[in-house]
Formats: structure tokens, C-alpha cells, sequence
């Protein structure tokens, strides 16, 4: 509990631990959530995600984010109670929800546009600013 | 994830004769890339071990043996001979990994990287899981912990891929992560 306190005074909030769900930022397996099921040594995890089509196997934490979800899961876990905590915990509804998830898909939204539906975000962002430029110069000329 | 290094066992024995119908077989376990290294291996073994060689002998089956569980984490034991500039010398080492020839990769950096032994001058004596409440080694124990946890203290951010690194960036980046 001194170790806990000690951490956090150190301003860390996220821990590599047995049940972290983990954001993968690199290599075959990048952009997929995976589960730490245990930890091989101070630069390697054990992680699976059987939700997200990640194999059980070493990622080195080099490659990976840390979320701020924690599955009450025990060391080394199987496959099938695995999967059940996922949905228990309905990792992907909370992560989707989250701003986290809100901005992957939004970066998925953007690289999934036609061209004509570019045409139309342009216009609407042209709007968006002449209102906004406008409620500003307003803004400004009540102040004076 | 694909391995450099793999286990083989090579059983072979001396050409049987007249004299000698049935030699005895040997069995050697050998960490080498492919079957071809494990193969030179085991007659530079034997060579210096019994009266054997490639041209005397034959070797009657190579089989590579494959981690049994690669899903479970390990404390390997690791029994070393290696040449230093000075004089051969015995060594223990522990290693913590999934598989065994993982942990002889590691092995082999190591000593590369602690001793300047190259592959070459290491010889394994022994290898074995070692249960953890009798491993000797304070960086293997310290991992022992049934509620182990630590931060990532600095993270070093890099691009998903190659092509995505910038070539000039206008902010410092964040090593820390929460």
C-alpha cells in the first residue's frame, strides 16, 4: 500500500498490471485493444484479446498504450473467461464511448470519405466559421 | 512469433561394423537456426567427446522440438561455459520468457552484451524451467509478485509505421503517459 500511495504521489495513474487493457500504437497487430494477462519482464506483457483478434503472445511495452480500464481478471486467464470478463465489463462499448474511442473512429470516419463528401465537410466547415467569425466580431462589439 | 533460434534433438551413432554391430546411439540437444547448424553442432560435440566423426558416423533422425506451451510465462535456468579473452569459465543465468529458445536468444545477447562472448565462444551445458520460488537471480525474483504492477515512467512516442515519421516536428514530444 506504500508502494501504491508512493506511485501515486509520483502523478501515475496507469500501472501495467494483470487485467490492464492495453491500446496497441505499433506493428502487425496496431490500432487493436489487447488484455495484460501477465507480465514476462520489466519490457515484455503477455497479452491476448479475443475480442479484437489479438493472439496470445509477447508485446513488448514499447508498442502499447495504456488505457485507463482494468478487467477484474486473474494471471494468465484462458481464452474463454477471457472473453466473458471482456463482455461482462463491455470493454468496447466503454471504450468506443470514451474520447479515446471517439477519436479513432473519427480519424477511421475521415480516411473513409468520398470526395464529394470532402466537398461537403468543406462547406460545412466555411459555414461553421463565418458563424463563429461572426458571434466573435459581435461578442467584440458589445464588449467595447 | 517466428524464432531465430530453435531446439533440435540429433540422435546419431558411429557407422555400424563388423566389429561393432550395434553402436550406441547418442542423443544431443542443440539450439541452433536451422537443421543444417544443429546437424555441424552435434559432430563437433561428439568429435570432441567420443571416437566419432561426420565421416565415421550418422546421424538417424533430427527433430525440432517446439515449445510445449508458449502461453505461459517461465523462469529459465541457463548452465554456461564461455571463452573470455582470458580463460574458459562456468556460468549460471537466469532468464524469464515464454519459450526456451526465447530465453536462449537472450541468452546469447546477454552474454554478447555483458561479456563480449559471442555466439561462438558460449557453450550451453544445461537448460531447465526453474520454479520461481528457486531462482537465485534478484532481476528474475523481483518479478515474483502475485500483484506486481508498474508505470510506464517514459514513454518514447514513434509514428504507427516508418512512413508515417516526420521528417521535421514543431513540438516537443510527451514522455509521459499517465
Amino acid at each position: 500500500n506504500i508502494e501504491k500511495t508512493n506511485l501515486l504521489k509520483m502523478g501515475f495513474k496507469r500501472f501495467v498490471q494483470v487485467g490492464r487493457v492495453v491500446y496497441i500504437n505499433y506493428g502487425p497487430e496496431n490500432g487493436k485493444l489487447a488484455v495484460v494477462l501477465d507480465i514476462i519482464d520489466n519490457n515484455r506483457v503477455l497479452v491476448e484479446g479475443p475480442t479484437t483478434g489479438v493472439e496470445r503472445q509477447q508485446m513488448p511495452l514499447k508498442r502499447v498504450n495504456l488505457t485507463d480500464y482494468v478487467l477484474p481478471i486473474q494471471r494468465g486467464f484462458r481464452t474463454g473467461n477471457l472473453t466473458k470478463a471482456i463482455n461482462d465489463f463491455d470493454l468496447e462499448g466503454k471504450f468506443n464511448s470514451s474520447s479515446w474511442g471517439q477519436r479513432l473512429s473519427n480519424r477511421q470516419l475521415r480516411a473513409g470519405l468520398t470526395d464529394y463528401q470532402r466537398f461537403e465537410l468543406m462547406l460545412l466547415r466555411k459555414q461553421k466559421s463565418y458563424l463563429l467569425k461572426r458571434a466573435v466580431a459581435k461578442a467584440k462589439k458589445a464588449a467595447k | 512469433k517466428k524464432m531465430a533460434i530453435r531446439e533440435f534433438i540429433v540422435v546419431g551413432r558411429k557407422e555400424p561394423s563388423e566389429a561393432e554391430p550395434n553402436p550406441p546411439l547418442y542423443r544431443m540437444q542443440v539450439f541452433a537456426r536451422n537443421e543444417v547448424i544443429a546437424r555441424s553442432r552435434f559432430w563437433y560435440v561428439l568429435h570432441a567427446a567420443r571416437k566419432m566423426k561426420k565421416t565415421t558416423g550418422e546421424i538417424l533422425s533430427v527433430n525440432e522440438v517446439v515449445e510445449k506451451n508458449p502461453n505461459t510465462v517461465k523462469n529459465f535456468g541457463m548452465w554456461l561455459r564461455y571463452n573470455s579473452r582470458s580463460g574458459i569459465h562456468n556460468m549460471y543465468k537466469e532468464f524469464r520468457d515464454t519459450t526456451l529458445c526465447g530465453a536462449v536468444e537472450q541468452m546469447y545477447a546477454d552474454m554478447n552484451g555483458r561479456h563480449r562472448a559471442r555466439a561462438s565462444s558460449v557453450h550451453i551445458i544445461k537448460t531447465a524451467v526453474v520454479k520461481a520460488e528457486d531462482t537465485r537471480r534478484p532481476n528474475l525474483k523481483q518479478m515474483h509478485n502475485s500483484k506486481i504492477k508498474f508505470p510506464l515512467t517514459h514513454i518514447q512516442p514513434r509514428a504507427s509505421h516508418k512512413r508515417y515519421r516526420a521528417k521535421f516536428v514543431t513540438s516537443r514530444p510527451t514522455t509521459f503517459a499517465g
